[in-house]
């Protein structure tokens, strides 16, 4: 590590690692958080941020590594007991009991108690107003959290660290479901806490919070520690080179493609609380990747778009007829289909065989006279588990067991299958093997340029920039920016990502 | 499902006068849904009273109205522990039928057992199969419903098993016990003076310490009680023993109130008893209700029961009115939860 600070850290990891399975999430992880200092931690999807905080927070235990607070060798084996030790995990979802009310949320498990144990309600509500003032908040303290804002659930986390007395405080993505103001009101109670000698760690895709906020900035590629540098010592245009900085042109295959017709076509499509005026085309041959944060709505989209929900106005066309909406069999016969997010959980039956998954969705075109035949299954989806190389030893094990690439081939034969023109892939190499991927992002470049329209949601800057020919950028449940394969550049997606429209133009 | 229990005001907090926090703990234990069912019941004792006075004005009425419940209540309070913590509980009524059978057979194999050590048999002995549940639900990682749906039969069938033809009678009883069934103090009947004692002493606990408020937070979102670093499966696993014990204090109960114990007493009680939480306001996806409101639903349930042939309805009609108020009281429950979905959604886009 370079020599950014000569005091000693409070907390240090020290290449840390930790794979599940075949997957390594963590390669090398190292970062050092000093008192009083509000270090940020970047990088893109997949990076292993994440996997980073779990550690600290006991949720994971590392594989290999050093971890040290205040100089002494630790491992957590469960929250509670990193808890104990003064770190304060806030996430992006805050993790609040609904039911509960604001005071509870704050205490749980640590209530104060008077006599008999009986919990001294008195006490806990008047050290709640007393955090609740210090941060310059004001919160009903006896409403249940269910409908309070993310922001105002965030605060209750903060509350939590802070009656914890937390040394160590981390915020991951805290700001990812902010608007402006709020913001503003979490940065300054970031400051104040940062000032009383608290170590704290933001986790954020936004320069600009990064520059505004912390003093020091670690970059993760590819799980592994990258560099450390002070953020008046930076530059946004380094940051990026050091989170990209790999050879794209290896992993991403991409094959010329004639552009053809407009096959999928999307008009103003609404949805109150998800996504707005949302239009776009989808042309033959074209892969067009559509980038955002996590929780802008690109899921949402899909999921309408192929009728798996619906909406409330706007029109979805395919070869110009309008698809009815909330009609996923429909949109299937004209040629629609979709490769979800969640491929354990939307895409595949786990406790069903390879082959019954590839079939899933031909099986009234496999059936003779309303028999299905273990033959017919199995001729079909051999096919496919040829084509994409399936990695399994007969067609007849649990999809279950197989690998998360092989289960994602899986997943991709049983709607090729279907002989699409129009295919939505959500997340296609999420937590799949490097190899793999490159072999999905070659199957997906052969499909376009036979003629199929690819719509690919991506939140891997590299995968997007990589493979699209154009990429739609949504923030906020609105698409922000569109740009060229030619113009697009991680610095103008993240900068659409993440900014408020006008400064889009 | 909670929107009707925002008590107190939107502005900052302050110092509170005693009267406020007084009105404030009142607002609690009786929010807006035990309030509610228990105007309802009031309401019917009041209008088969007026159809027929003795409902209430006579001895035999006004303590039919409270021994009725009373060994429901007991059992709908453990029931309703359970429920809390997002878990169900269908072996109650086994349990209870278990231990009915065991306290007759005590007094029968050990001529002269202490009373109280009979007591003592069936509590633990309830806790004990409260404790299979547990166990086997917190570290089998299989949903209770099904767990306990297997428990309820295996449970039964021990009981038939054991108990075969054989039956206990209220002749087989020594006579001090039987007067617990049916004595009064200060005209009020035994059975109903334990239901509140145990009651009150349930309702403190889950309400005023820290293992009581857990369970809350386990319902109300297991993943989140687990970053909590909440001792989870410890708790989940003492509900269920407190609910067993409490079946197996209600079978004691149970062999005194009724005197005669065959192999199917009990049966059908582990769905009086969620129903009975469920009107009562318990969400059946845990984290939210009081004991209180289920303690006044296993009440209104008999209750009704009780009233409607003074009113003139048809054995028939009873069941159905007892189903009509449970969908009635979960259909409710669900509303208001996408009303305030739906109002949290429209509230998101005006932010932005």
């Amino acid at each position: 590590m370079s020599a950014v600070t000569a005091a000693k850290p409070l907390l240090r990891l020290f290449r840390v690692v930790k794979s599940f399975g075949a997957v390594v999430a963590l390669r090398s992880g190292s970062l050092d958080l000093h008192r009083g200092s509000i270090h940020a931690l970047i990088g893109e999807n997949g990076a292993g941020k994440s996997t980073l905080v779990k550690i600290i927070a006991g949720l994971y235990r590392r594989d290999a590594g050093d971890i040290r607070l205040d100089g002494r060798e630790v491992d957590f084996g469960s929250t509670a007991e990193s808890k104990a030790s003064g770190i304060a995990v806030i996430y992006q979802e805050p993790t609040l009991f609904p039911d509960l009310s604001v005071t509870e949320n704050i205490f749980m498990g640590r209530h104060p108690r008077g006599r008999l144990g009986r919990i001294d309600r008195r006490a806990m509500r008047e050290e709640a107003s007393e955090i609740f003032a210090r941060l310059g908040v004001t919160i009903n303290l006896d409403r249940p959290t269910q409908g309070l804002s993310i922001a105002d659930q965030q605060l209750i986390e903060i509350a939590k660290a802070i009656s914890l007395d937390a040394q160590v405080l981390i915020m991951d993505e805290p700001t990812a479901a902010l608007s402006g103001v709020e913001v503003e009101r979490l940065f300054a109670v970031a400051r104040s806490l940062r000032d009383e000698g608290r170590a704290l760690l933001f986790i954020s895709h936004r320069f600009d919070e990064v520059f505004a906020l912390c003093d020091t900035v670690t970059v993760m590629r590819d799980g592994s520690y990258i560099a450390t540098t002070l953020i008046s010592e930076t530059t946004v245009d380094e940051l990026v080179r050091q989170m990209v900085g790999r050879d794209v042109a290896e992993l991403y295959p991409k094959l010329e493609a004639e552009i053809g017709e407009e096959l999928l076509t999307v008009e103003g499509l609404n949805r109150a609380g998800a996504f707005h005026d949302i239009s776009f085309s989808v042309r033959a041959g074209e892969i067009v990747g559509l980038a955002g944060l996590v929780g802008a709505g690109r899921s949402e989209v899909a999921r309408a778009v192929f009728g798996v929900d619906g909406y409330d106005s706007g029109t979805v066309r395919i070869d110009g007829r309008p698809l009815p909406s909330g009609n996923p069999r429909v949109a299937m016969q004209r040629g629609l289909a979709l490769v979800p997010e969640d491929r354990r959980k939307q895409g595949l039956v786990l406790d069903s065989s390879v082959a019954r998954n590839m079939t899933l969705a031909i099986r009234s075109k496999l059936a003779r006279r309303g028999w299905l035949t273990t033959a017919a299954e199995n001729g079909a989806a051999s096919i496919w588990a040829s084509r994409l190389e399936v990695k399994t030893a007969y067609l007849d094990v649990e999809t279950g067991t197989l690998s998360g690439g092989n289960q994602q081939k899986v997943v991709l034969g049983k709607w090729l299958a279907t002989e699409p023109r129009v295919l939505i892939v959500d997340e296609p190499t999420r937590g799949i093997d490097v190899g793999t991927k490159a072999e999905v992002h070659r199957l997906l470049s052969e499909l376009a340029q036979q003629g199929m329209g690819i719509l690919m949601i991506s939140s891997e800057l590299p995968e997007v920039l990589g493979m699209a020919d154009r990429v739609l950028v949504m923030r906020e449940g609105r698409i922000a920016a569109v740009f060229d394969r030619a113009d697009a550049t991680p610095e103008s997606i993240m900068h659409a990502a993440t900014h408020d429209a006008e400064a889009v133009r | 499902m909670t929107s009707t229990r925002t008590t107190g005001d939107l502005r900052a907090p302050r110092p509170e006068s005693t009267g406020r926090r007084i009105r404030r703990a009142a607002g609690y234990v009786f929010s807006a849904r035990e309030t509610g069912i228990a105007v309802a019941l009031v309401l019917i004792v009041i209008v088969a009273t007026a159809r027929n006075p003795t409902f209430l004005f006579s001895s035999d009425g006004y303590r039919d109205l409270l021994l009725t419940p009373s060994i429901l209540v007991l059992v709908a309070v453990g029931q309703a522990i359970v429920i809390i913590t997002r878990n169900v509980d269908l072996s109650v009524g086994s349990v209870l039928g278990l231990t009915a059978y065991l306290t007759g057979r005590l007094f029968v194999d050990v001529p002269g057992i202490p009373i109280i050590a009979v007591f003592l048999a069936g509590i633990v002995f309830g806790g004990f199969l409260g404790l299979i549940n547990g166990a086997l639900v917190a570290f089998a990682k299989v949903p209770a419903l099904v767990i306990t749906l297997g428990t309820l039969y295996i449970y039964r069938g021990i009981n038939v098993g054991w108990t075969g033809s054989d039956r206990i009678n209220a002749s087989d009883l020594p006579l001090d016990f039987r007067d617990l069934g049916t004595g009064q103090i200060a005209s009020i009947p035994i059975l109903t003076i334990i239901a509140v004692v145990v009651l009150v002493a349930a309702a403190w606990y889950m309400r005023n310490l820290r293992s009581g408020r857990e369970l809350y937070a386990i319902g109300s979102d297991p993943a989140a009680a687990n970053l909590y670093g909440l001792p989870v499966t410890h708790r989940v696993i003492t509900a269920f023993m407190v609910c067993g014990a409490l079946s197996g204090l209600a079978g004691v109960l149970f062999a005194a109130r009724y005197g005669t114990v065959s192999s199917q007493a009990g049966t059908g009680w582990e769905l009086q008893a969620i129903g009975a939480a469920v009107i009562g306001g318990v969400a059946i996806s845990g984290g939210v209700g009081t004991l209180w409101g289920a303690a006044i639903g296993a009440v209104l349930l008999l209750t009704i029961n009780r009233a409607l042939p003074i009113l003139g309805i048809q054995d028939f009609w009873q069941r159905a009115v007892v189903g009509a108020l449970i969908i009635g009281a979960i259909v409710l429950d669900r509303v208001l939860a996408l009303r305030q979905i739906q109002r949290l959604a429209e509230a998101k886009d005006e932010t932005r």
